[in-house]
C-alpha cells in the first residue's frame, strides 16, 4: 500500500488528467445537442408550417436522444463549473476577476434557459399549444448556442488573452469589449459551433443510414438521411474553410502550437507539409517522415518560400508534447476529409437517385456516426494541449496554478470519476441502442395521439383521444390515406434535388 | 450600498433559492426509498422530471456568482473541502441521470429508483458536512493558511439534519403532487420527519452555541438579540402551523411545503445572522475578499437584468406543470 502511495505521480500531473478526462467526456455531449437541437427546432417548424406529420415524426423520435445526451450533458457539465475552484485554485483566485463574470453570464443567459424550458419542449406537449411548444423548443437550441458563446469567450481567452492588466498578481480587467472578442476567439466559434452542427449531422445521417440499411421505417429515415446529407454537404466545406482560418490565426498568435501541429522542429523557408511523421521529442526531429515539399509554407504564409517559425524559437520547456498535438492534428484533418468525401459522395448518390439505396454510402454514413466527435474531441486536444506549457497563454503556466491538495486525494476522486463516468458511457450507449432500435413512432399513432394544431391550449384537460375518433376531424395532410402522398409530394418539393429517389 | 454587501446578498439569495428547490427535488429522491411500489416511485420522480434540471441550476448560480464576487473564497472553500464537494457532485450525477434512464428502461428500473435516492441522499448529506465543515471550523485564531478540517462529528451531524430536513421539503411537495393513498402515505412520512428536523434544529443550534463563542456572543448580546429572537419563535410557529396540515385527511395543496420552506428561511437566517460579516467563517470578511470592480459590476447588469427573467419563465415552467402529475405526460 504505501508503495503504491509512493508510486502515485504528482498533484499537478493527476489533476490535470482528471480535468483534461472530466472535459473531455463532458464536451462530447453539447457537441451533438447543440446541433441536434436545432435539427429538432427546424423539423418542428415544417411541421408547423406544413401540417405534415412526417415532421412531428423526426422531432418526436429525435427528442429522445437528444434528452439522454443533454441530460449526460448537464450532469458531467456541473462538475466543471465546480473542478476550477477544487483543482485550479490559484488560477482560480488570480483569473477569477476575467474568466468568472463570463461564466456567470453563460449561466445567466444559457444554462437557465435551456433548463427552464427543456422541461417544456420535453414533458409539455399534452399542456401547451404547438406554438408555444415550438417556442420552447427554439429556446433551448437558443440556450445551447448562447452557452456555446461565453464559454468559449472565456476558452479563446486563455488562448489570446486581451483587455486586461495585471495588479497585485491577479487579473482585472481593463475592457470587456476586448475580453470577449479576444483575437481568436470568433474563429473559435464559428470552428467549434460547425463542429457541432457537423457531428449532429453525421449522428442524425448514421442512425437513419442503418435504417435503409435495414430497410427498416423507410419513409421516415429518407427525410432524415436526405437533410442530413444535405448539411454535410455544406458544413464540410465550409468548415475546412473555417478551420484554414483558424489555423492563420494560430500561426499569429500562438506559433509555437502551430508549429507543434505540423512538427516543424527547425525555423525554415519553404517548409514542407508532413502529411505523416513520428515527432522524437529526444532528438528534436520527425522519423518516417512523408512530406510534401514547400506545402505547408504555402498553407501558412500563402507563399512558396513563406517562412515558419519551428519549435525550436522556444526552449524544451516552454513546449507543449508535440507527438500528442501532431497527431490529434492529423485525426481532425484527416476526419474532416472524409465528411467531405462522404457530403460529396452523397450529392453523386442523389444526382444517381440512389441515394436511399447505394449502399457502400449508407454502410459509410453508419461508419462514421461518431466521426464528428471524435473529430471535435482531436480539434481540442490540438487547442489546449498545443497552449501547455501556459494555461493562460504566455502569462500563467498550468504547472504554478494547481490546488495543493495530497495527491492520494486526486487520485481517489480520479478514479471514482473514470469509473462512474466509464459505466456511465456504457449505459448512455446502451439506451441509445435501445432507442435505435425502438424506431419512431408510427405515423398512426402519432395522428391518434395529436390533436389538430393549435387547439392543444383550448383543451388542456380535455381527453386528446376523444378528440381523434372520428377521421373527419382531421386536416387533409393529417389523414393517414393521405399521408404518404402528401409526404412524398411535400418532401421532394422540399429537397428539390432528388426526385427518383423518393421512390 | 456596499457591492461587497450585496454580492453577499445575492450569493445568500443563489443558495437560499438552491435550498428551498433543489432541497425538494433531493428531498423527493431521499423519501422515495420509502414509498411502496414502483409506481408509486414513478410517480415521485416524474413529479420533478421537467424542473429537476432548473432547480439544480442555482447551485452553478451560486457557485459563479461566489466566483465572480469573491474569487479567493471560491479558491480557498473549493480546494480546502475538495473531497466532500467533489463526492457531491458525483452524487449528483447519479441523481440526474436517473431522470433520463428511469422511464426508458424496463428490467433496470429499480437500478434507477436506487441511484436516484443513493444520488439524493449522498448529495444531501455532503453539503450538509460542507456547511457544518464552515460553520463548525469558525475560530479567530485560524488563518487562511489553515486546512479547514471537515471531518468531524458537528460536519456529520449537520450532513444528517440536511438529509432531513430535505426530506421534509421533498414529502410536502410529494404532498401537492399526489393523490389518494399515496398522499396519506407521504403526510405520515412527513409527519415523523418534522420531529426529526425539529429535534436536529435546535441540537445544531445549541451545539453551535456551545462550541462557537463568536456565534455565542452574538445570539446572546443586547440589542442585536432583539431582532435575532424571533427566529426560534417562528420556527416554532411554523411547525406549529405544519402539524395539523399533515395530520389531516384533508387536500393541503401547497401549504405544507410554503411552511416547510419557511421553517428552512428562518434556520437560514438565523445562520447567515450568526456568521456575518465573514465569508469564509472567523477567516476572512466580505470587505477583504471582494472582486475588482470591473468585474463585480459587470456581471451585477447581468444578474439585475436575467434574474427577474428567469424567475419569470421558471414561474411558467412550474405553471404549465401544476396539479397532481400525471404518468401520461412523455415524450
Amino acid at each position: 500500500m504505501l508503495e503504491l502511495v509512493a508510486a502515485l505521480p504528482d498533484t499537478s500531473f493527476l489533476s490535470r488528467i482528471q480535468f483534461a478526462f472530466t472535459i473531455s467526456y463532458h464536451i462530447m455531449f453539447p457537441t451533438i445537442t447543440i446541433g441536434l437541437s436545432l435539427y429538432i427546432a427546424f423539423m418542428e417548424g415544417m411541421w408547423l408550417r406544413t401540417k405534415n406529420t412526417v415532421y412531428l415524426q423526426q422531432v418526436k423520435f429525435w427528442m429522445k436522444p437528444f434528452a439522454i445526451t443533454f441530460g449526460m450533458g448537464v450532469v458531467s457539465g456541473v462538475v466543471l463549473s465546480y473542478e476550477f475552484g477544487t483543482n485550479f485554485s490559484k488560477f482560480s483566485e488570480i483569473v477569477g476577476p476575467v474568466l468568472a463574470p463570463l461564466l456567470a453570464y453563460e449561466v445567466l443567459t444559457a444554462f437557465f434557459l435551456e433548463a427552464g424550458f427543456l422541461g417544456i419542449m420535453l414533458f409539455g406537449w399534452n399542456r401547451v399549444s404547438s406554438k408555444v411548444h415550438f417556442f420552447a423548443t427554439c429556446t433551448v437550441a437558443l440556450g445551447t448556442v448562447c452557452s456555446s458563446f461565453w464559454i468559449l469567450a472565456a476558452n479563446s481567452w486563455m488562448h489570446t488573452p486581451a483587455g486586461y492588466e495585471i495588479i497585485d498578481g491577479q487579473f482585472q480587467v481593463t475592457s470587456w469589449l476586448e475580453v470577449i472578442f479576444n483575437p481568436s476567439f470568433p474563429y473559435r466559434l464559428a470552428h467549434m459551433l460547425l463542429a457541432s452542427f457537423l457531428s449532429a449531422s453525421l449522428f442524425i445521417a448514421g442512425i437513419h443510414a442503418y435504417y435503409l440499411l435495414k430497410k427498416q421505417h423507410n419513409e421516415f429515415s429518407k427525410i432524415g438521411f436526405s437533410s442530413a446529407m444535405t448539411a454535410i454537404l455544406i458544413l464540410a466545406p465550409v468548415q475546412i474553410f473555417v478551420g484554414d482560418l483558424h489555423g492563420l490565426n494560430v500561426a499569429d498568435n500562438q506559433p509555437v502550437k502551430l508549429a507543434a501541429m505540423e512538427g516543424i522542429w527547425q525555423t525554415q523557408k519553404g517548409a514542407a507539409l508532413r502529411l505523416f511523421a513520428w515527432p522524437d521529442e529526444e532528438t528534436e526531429s520527425n522519423k518516417f517522415e512523408i512530406a510534401i515539399p514547400k506545402m505547408a509554407s504555402l498553407i501558412v504564409t500563402h507563399e512558396w518560400d513563406g517562412e515558419i517559425a519551428g519549435l525550436d524559437q522556444v526552449s524544451a520547456e516552454d513546449r507543449p508534447p508535440v507527438p500528442v498535438v501532431f497527431f490529434a492534428f492529423r485525426i481532425m484533418l484527416g476526419l474532416g476529409g472524409l465528411m467531405l468525401i462522404l457530403g460529396i459522395s452523397g450529392l453523386i448518390a442523389r444526382k444517381a437517385g440512389c441515394l436511399y439505396r447505394f449502399k457502400p454510402l449508407l454502410a459509410l454514413s453508419v461508419i462514421m456516426i461518431p466521426a464528428g466527435v471524435i473529430a471535435t474531441l482531436a480539434g481540442w486536444y490540438v487547442v489546449e494541449v498545443g497552449r501547455q506549457p501556459w494555461l493562460v497563454q504566455g502569462l500563467v503556466r498550468t504547472a504554478d496554478v494547481i490546488s495543493p491538495l495530497p495527491a492520494q486525494q486526486v487520485a481517489f476522486t480520479l478514479v471514482l470519476f473514470v469509473a462512474v463516468y466509464g459505466t456511465l458511457f456504457f449505459t448512455y450507449l446502451h439506451f441509445m441502442r435501445k432507442l435505435v432500435l425502438k424506431g419512431p413512432p408510427t405515423i398512426e399513432s402519432l395522428i391518434d395521439t395529436f390533436q389538430p394544431l393549435n387547439k392543444l391550449s383550448e383543451s388542456r384537460s380535455k381527453q386528446p383521444e376523444t378528440l381523434n375518433d372520428e377521421g373527419q376531424d382531421l386536416p387533409p395532410t393529417l389523414n393517414p390515406a393521405q399521408v404518404d402522398m402528401g409526404y412524398t409530394q411535400e418532401f421532394s418539393n422540399y429537397f428539390k434535388t432528388d426526385k427518383k429517389g423518393a421512390e | 450600498m456596499d457591492i461587497a454587501v450585496v454580492y453577499l446578498l445575492l450569493i445568500g439569495f443563489g443558495l437560499l433559492v438552491y435550498v428551498l428547490l433543489d432541497g425538494f427535488s433531493l428531498g423527493v429522491g431521499i423519501v422515495s426509498p420509502l414509498l411502496k411500489d414502483a409506481h408509486d416511485k414513478g410517480i415521485a420522480m416524474k413529479s420533478l422530471s421537467h424542473l429537476w434540471d432548473s432547480n439544480q441550476t442555482w447551485l452553478v448560480f451560486g457557485g459563479v456568482v461566489l466566483f465572480v464576487g469573491f474569487p479567493s473564497v471560491y479558491a480557498y472553500v473549493l480546494s480546502n473541502l475538495y473531497i466532500p464537494i467533489t463526492l457531491m457532485l458525483i452524487a449528483l450525477i447519479f441523481r440526474g441521470v436517473a431522470f433520463e434512464f428511469r422511464f426508458k428502461a424496463n428490467s433496470s428500473q429499480k437500478w434507477w429508483d436506487l441511484s436516484f435516492a443513493f444520488g439524493s441522499t449522498v448529495a444531501t448529506f455532503f453539503q450538509g458536512v460542507i456547511l457544518g465543515a464552515l460553520v463548525g471550523d469558525m475560530s479567530s485564531t485560524r488563518t487562511m493558511e489553515d486546512a479547514v478540517e471537515w471531518l468531524n462529528p458537528f460536519s456529520l451531524f449537520t450532513g444528517l439534519a440536511l438529509v432531513s430536513g430535505y426530506a421534509l421539503l421533498g414529502a410536502c411537495w410529494l404532498i401537492r403532487k399526489t393523490e389518494n393513498e399515496l398522499q396519506a402515505k407521504v403526510k405520515k412520512i412527513a409527519q415523523r420527519l418534522l420531529i426529526v428536523v425539529l429535534f436536529f434544529l435546535a441540537t445544531v443550534s445549541i451545539w453551535m452555541l456551545l462550541e462557537q463563542p463568536a456565534i455565542a456572543a452574538r445570539w446572546l448580546n443586547w440589542p442585536v438579540n432583539l431582532w435575532l429572537t424571533p427566529m426560534p419563535l417562528l420556527t416554532a410557529f411554523f411547525a406549529y402551523k405544519l402539524w395539523p396540515l399533515l395530520t389531516s385527511e384533508k387536500e393541503p395543496g401547497l401549504k405544507p411545503l410554503a411552511f416547510a420552506m419557511s421553517l428552512f428561511v428562518t434556520a437560514f437566517a438565523g445562520l447567515v445572522a450568526g456568521i456575518y460579516p465573514y465569508i469564509i467563517p472567523g477567516r476572512l470578511t466580505i470587505w477583504e475578499a471582494i472582486a475588482p470592480d470591473k468585474s463585480v459590476y459587470f456581471t451585477l447588469v447581468g444578474i439585475l437584468v436575467f434574474i427577474p427573467v428567469i424567475i419569470g419563465y421558471n414561474a411558467f415552467n412550474y405553471w404549465t406543470f401544476s396539479g397532481k402529475t400525471s404518468m401520461d405526460d412523455g415524450y
